[in-house]
């Protein structure tokens, strides 16, 4: 493959993982009233942190072998 | 309806996403030296990229917005597009028509009709098919535009430009391979950006259980019966039982066999992803990969829909009113967004309606870039240039796509009946196309004559059909009935669409078959060797595992489409 697609993937997930989990730890809670009063940005940062490092694992694991 | 306003982090998550698109072409444009490199990636895609490319190309802002305007406007029978349109015929293509397009070498759907019938056939799809692709990638470019004009204040032009000249950047460095790479990316952004929608929605609805409650007072209020909006298949008894107006024989043939078929299995623009595979296997395989994420698709798209409606019965006014005094229920999808994201996933939701705008909008310039360079400028306009010279048309026709796109979407602000016409435009020519493909791929006695006569009648065929026939409610003109008399009113415009296809393919089966016993047979065994059923060897996948055949992925599909169908009967 010509570029490995999983590492782009992967590092964009992570980064918009990691923007959104700290946007949810410091953001005021009253913008969570919409979203039924969950805190959407941390849980759903968390899932995309994980899918995104999962991605870049895969990805630079294959890149070592070859 | 209030304006959604977006915060710093949002535009922070936009900004992270462009800059993706843009690095993704950057690194790529070291890769493409020749044409085929940059109309075809060379044919070195793997499979299961192949695979996502193939759906995410189709996923264009229409289809989101679309789907979920459907899904609140007609409930869960909008599922058959899926389930009983695209899958199954997504799986024909994979086992019964890859072989022979892949197995050809040919560049394009229209380079195929070439070897397999004669210069006119090929020549006639080619140019509808390049009007038609800028057409549509303009509309959707306007949809988008207007869109976040009237939810986020944007400004038209602004969104029009920068969104042309993103996509224009990343296919002029890494051409199709640049697009099918940025598709992968898109398709999951699309689905992580969704998701959290779709779950918020639900546990406000109570789950499934609850809003089919919910919507068992959408379908009362409606006049019809409770699970109207909440079962696929119960009310298809009798067009007066559903919103859509269709009857289950107009559904299956007319959505299912004809329409479904006709797009999947002839349209370059999703055929061209699978070509772009790596192996005959891989190709075949692509189509087939495609259908597992696209039969969980109603889930993504057609959920918010169904919600949105529910919300705006039940606990009123979430749609604003149009003019006609029926909700306006394209907002439907970034209504909901608005409605519970908040600052942040708003964002994440946001980029990815705009890259599921993208990618639709990248499918369509890069098939309209392969066939005008193959099709058109090598085989009429300057046949038997050197590699580079087409390599570089293929740039200027990239520009040039982008170009006639932009234009057509300014067109459709000045008429807005462009968008009703194209769709027709649109169901006359892909229906009487998929008779000709079937004829064309499995009876060796198909004739040029045939084809390209058949193609005509059966378009002809779909004009006369429309020209008589009117849906409910709509005056005589562009939606119907121009020759001035009624002949038949069906309860609704699907309605029409469906039995318009039915005639058009139906008209185009007979007459190909009819002309081509009259004309001559003019291709020698040897010449169809490969494009036709009978004069092709058997591929055997036996020395695959067997879970890795297509055949055997095949199975599971329709078997999983199966059981979906019944559940939500």
């Amino acid at each position: 493959m010509k570029l490995d697609l999983r590492l782009p993937i992967g590092l964009m997930f992570t980064i918009f993982g990691a923007v959104l989990t700290v946007y949810g730890l410091v953001s005021n809670e009253t913008i969570y009233e919409r979203s039924l009063g969950i805190d959407v940005n941390l849980w759903w940062g968390l899932v995309l942190l994980a899918f995104g490092l999962v991605m870049l694992t895969f990805a630079v694991r294959t890149g070592r072998k070859v | 309806m209030e304006r959604i306003s977006l915060g710093a982090i949002d535009y922070t998550i936009l900004t992270v996403y462009f800059a993706f698109v843009l690095g993704i072409g950057w690194t790529l444009r070291r890769f493409v030296r020749s044409s085929e490199d940059f109309f075809l990636s060379g044919r070195s895609i793997p499979a299961w990229i192949a695979g996502l490319a193939f759906i995410s190309a189709n996923l264009g802002a229409q289809e989101v917005i679309g789907m979920g305007a459907s899904g609140a406007k007609y409930g869960m029978m909008t599922s058959h597009f899926y389930w009983v349109g695209a899958i199954p015929a997504m799986v024909f293509v994979g086992i019964f028509m890859m072989p022979f397009y892949y197995g050809s070498r040919a560049r394009s759907v229209p380079e195929y009709l070439k070897l397999r019938f004669d210069e006119k056939t090929r020549g006639f799809n080619a140019i509808t098919f390049a009007v038609m692709t800028v057409f549509s990638s303009g509309i959707s470019m306007y949809a988008l535009a207007k869109l976040l004009e009237l939810v986020l204040g944007w400004n038209f032009h602004t969104s029009v430009v920068l969104s042309a000249v993103i996509v224009l950047a990343y296919i002029l460095l890494g051409g199709l391979t640049s697009a099918i790479y940025n598709e992968v990316l898109q398709f999951f952004l699309i689905v992580m950006g969704f998701l959290p929608l779709v779950l918020l929605g639900l546990k406000d609805m109570g789950g499934w259980t609850g809003l089919k409650a919910k919507l068992a007072t959408v379908a009362t209020s409606a006049g019809y019966s409770a699970g109207a909006w909440s079962d696929s298949w119960h009310h298809l008894n009798a067009a007066s039982a559903n919103p859509m107006g269709v009857e289950w024989f107009g559904m299956v043939m007319g959505l299912g066999f004809v329409l479904s078929f006709g797009y999947w299995c002839t349209d370059f623009l999703v055929v061209q992803r699978a070509m772009a595979a790596d192996s005959m296997t891989a190709a075949r395989r692509t189509p087939l990969l495609a259908a597992i994420p696209k039969m969980l698709f109603p889930a993504l798209v057609i959920l918010p829909g169904m919600i949105a409606i529910a919300l705006h019965v039940t606990r009123g006014g979430l749609l604003p009113i149009g003019s006609d005094g029926t909700p306006n229920y394209n907002l439907a999808v970034p209504v909901m967004l608005g409605h519970y994201l908040p600052s942040g996933l708003l964002g994440l939701g946001l980029t990815a309606l705009m890259a599921s705008f993208m990618s639709g909008m990248a499918g369509n310039v890069t098939a309209f870039n392969t066939v005008w360079t193959y099709d058109i400028y090598q085989s009429y306009i300057r046949p038997g240039q050197p590699d580079g010279h087409y390599l570089r048309m293929g740039h200027v026709a990239t520009v040039f796509g982008i170009l006639l796109s932009v234009a057509a979407a300014y067109a459709t602000t000045r008429f807005n009946n462009i968008m009703d016409m194209l769709q027709l435009v649109f169901a006359f020519v892909n229906a009487p196309l998929f008779a000709t493909f079937l004829l064309g791929m499995f009876w060796r006695r198909t004739t040029g004559h045939g084809a390209f006569f058949g193609l005509l009648i059966g378009t002809a065929a779909a004009a006369i059909h429309h020209g008589l026939v009117l849906p409910h409610g709509a005056a005589p003109g562009l939606k119907g009935a121009f020759f001035g008399t009624v002949l038949h009113t069906y309860p609704s415009e699907m309605a029409q669409n469906f039995w318009t296809a039915m005639f058009a393919w139906t008209a185009c089966f007979v007459g190909t078959i009819a002309i081509s016993l009259v004309t001559r047979h003019a291709k020698s065994d040897d010449e169809l060797r490969g494009l036709v059923y009978s004069l092709t060897p058997r591929l055997t996948d036996h020395e695959m595992l067997w879970y890795k055949r297509p055949a055997s992925l095949a199975v599971v599909v329709l078997g999983l489409t199966v059981v979906l169908n019944i559940i939500f009967w």
